[in-house]
């Protein structure tokens, strides 16, 4: 009779009622391409590990932050009283723009090597409203310091569902939780923040993940008209997550250089009857439909000019999430090249905008 | 270290040529074992450097209430009026205290923090006692001694001196 060793039979129990074995050669035999495009496969790492950051520096600033009233006072005291509370909100704001900057390389290299065909469409959604999630968290979190900033790109931003027609100011005034931007709308943007957008992102994003290991990455087009015995493949252990780890690791320095060089600063703390102060403009991130909501206000008069701005807007988004189902991937290649000018178009419309809206600036 | 090409795409290759094991030379071996050794104490390093920041910013609280508790002195404005056979409750530092002017004219500061598990006690002036509610432990008032139940040391005993503007209280 053999014993075996206890981490064996450890192993064995646990895997007869859990199945790690099935894991585990999944994960021994899974593959990722090798050809010109490959650098772009690392970028839904790096916004995952940037997500993961943001949990973890968040769970550390809720130890210290107060919403409601005291909500700049706790802010201040994190920042100035707190030890290394400056680096881990530091940190915390530089993540929140990384994450974003990451998941639109991600978004646009998704788009570009067209990983939104069959059968991955589901995975193109299901990235497309956790980016919109992820927008929402951005929002959200900008109020909760309460300083001069937050105060009013969150009053300038309530101003986009309230331009609604009809629900539109019933929806704005349920966010900020009255009339005005105040300690109740810090309240709700904190529950959001903490609690409700986490609820909602995390399925969503195991789904995502879960996806992306049913299907295995994308090759772009121009890899998929080679033939089989051209195409070249790693395993994804130990190989790719080497690699993988090695842009994580990138990341983090990144993001601890960015945080303890460039410390986030801390406004004066939010008050109506200050007038906004000058040059005051949003986070890069929406820089681009704000400059194209100001554009548009300007060459259409009044209120048709909002509205004009918002359906330009929401029509683009939309086609831009129907995208698996115009460009299916026909072999006449006519919807593929109009979905990559379209494409195009859509990355040279934001960035005019970002630019033109900093260069506006007042 | 090379990666491990292979050819026909994303389909794996059958069983048993991937599972074949190499040989690793002695060379490869001792490279192997530094790397690993390399990577491990970076590793190392970034876990201290993380944790460093993340301890000092949670025990924050803890460092300035030590400042805090620092204290030597504290003086109560006032409290020279305060009637006989009745009780201030203050902070001396962070912890909770109480200055006791007895009937019979005795001025007593002592902690009021119960030795037992730590509830605020109570001065009962009209049994002469000091009685922790929450487990039955009894202290003398005028020495601070534990007298019944379960508190197994007296309460600390401050300095008490009275003058006209109020009572300065101070560590013996």
């Amino acid at each position: 009779m053999t014993t075996k060793p206890l981490t064996a039979s450890l192993y064995d129990w646990v895997d007869e009622r859990l199945g790690l074995s099935e894991l585990a050669a999944f994960a021994r035999h899974k593959t990722v391409p090798v050809h010109a495009q490959s650098f772009w496969y690392y970028w839904g790492g790096i916004s995952l590990f940037l997500f993961l950051v943001q949990c973890f520096t968040g769970v550390l600033l809720l130890v210290y932050y107060r919403p409601g009233a005291e909500a700049y006072e706790s802010v201040r005291q994190i920042t100035f009283v707190m030890h290394f509370g400056w680096l881990i909100r530091s940190a915390h704001a530089w993540t929140a723009n990384l994450f974003i900057f990451a998941i639109l390389v991600h978004m646009f290299s998704v788009f570009f090597m067209k990983a939104y065909r069959s059968p991955r469409e589901f995975g193109w959604l299901s990235g497309m409203a956790l980016l919109g999630i992820a927008s929402v968290f951005g929002f959200s979190g900008y109020l909760l310091p309460m300083d001069e900033l937050s105060y009013f790109a969150t009053k300038v931003g309530l101003q986009i569902p309230a331009a609604i027609p009809f629900i539109g100011p019933a929806i704005a005034s349920m966010l900020r939780g009255g009339p005005d931007v105040s300690e109740f709308t810090v309240q709700r943007f904190f529950a959001l923040h903490v609690v409700v957008l986490p609820a909602i992102f995390l399925p969503l994003l195991a789904f995502h993940l879960w996806l992306v290991q049913r299907h295995g990455n994308a090759s772009p087009p121009s890899e998929e008209t080679k033939a089989a015995n051209e195409r070249k493949s790693i395993p994804f252990l130990p190989n790719f997550m080497r690699k993988d780890l090695a842009m994580w690791l990138i990341s983090l320095n990144v993001l601890a250089l960015l945080a303890s060089v460039f410390p986030w600063a801390l406004g004066r703390q939010a008050d109506s009857l200050v007038p906004a102060p000058a040059g005051i403009h949003p986070e890069w991130y929406f820089m681009s439909p704000f400059e194209m909501l100001k554009l548009l206000g300007a060459i259409l008069p009044g209120e048709s000019g909002e509205i004009a701005g918002l359906l330009l807007f929401t029509i683009g988004i939309a086609l831009w999430i129907l995208i698996p189902f115009y460009d299916t991937g026909k072999p006449s290649g006519q919807r593929g090249r109009a979905a990559h000018y379209f494409g195009l178009l859509a990355v040279f419309a934001l960035l005019a905008t970002t630019v033109i809206g900093y260069w506006t600036i007042r | 270290m090379s990666d491990q090409i292979i050819l026909g795409g994303p389909i794996p290759l059958p069983e048993e040529s991937r599972l074949k094991p190499v040989a690793e030379e002695p060379g490869e071996v001792a490279t192997r074992r530094f790397f690993l050794g390399a990577a491990g104490a970076a590793g190392l390093l970034y876990t201290a450097a993380l944790a460093y920041p993340i301890y000092r910013y949670l025990a924050s609280p803890e460092e300035m209430a030590s400042e805090a508790a620092a204290v030597t002195e504290v003086t109560l404005k006032d409290a020279q009026k305060l009637p006989p056979a009745s009780v201030l409750m203050f902070k001396f530092g962070t912890a909770p205290a109480m200055l006791i002017h007895h009937e019979d004219g005795r001025w007593v500061a002592l902690s009021a923090v119960c030795t037992h598990l730590g509830c605020t006690v109570k001065y009962e002036p009209q049994a002469d006692r000091i009685h922790c509610a929450c487990h039955g432990g009894v202290y003398n008032p005028y020495t601070g001694a534990n007298v019944s139940g379960p508190p197994p040391k007296p309460l600390k005993l401050f300095k008490a001196a009275v003058n006209d503007t109020g009572v300065e209280v101070s560590r013996t």
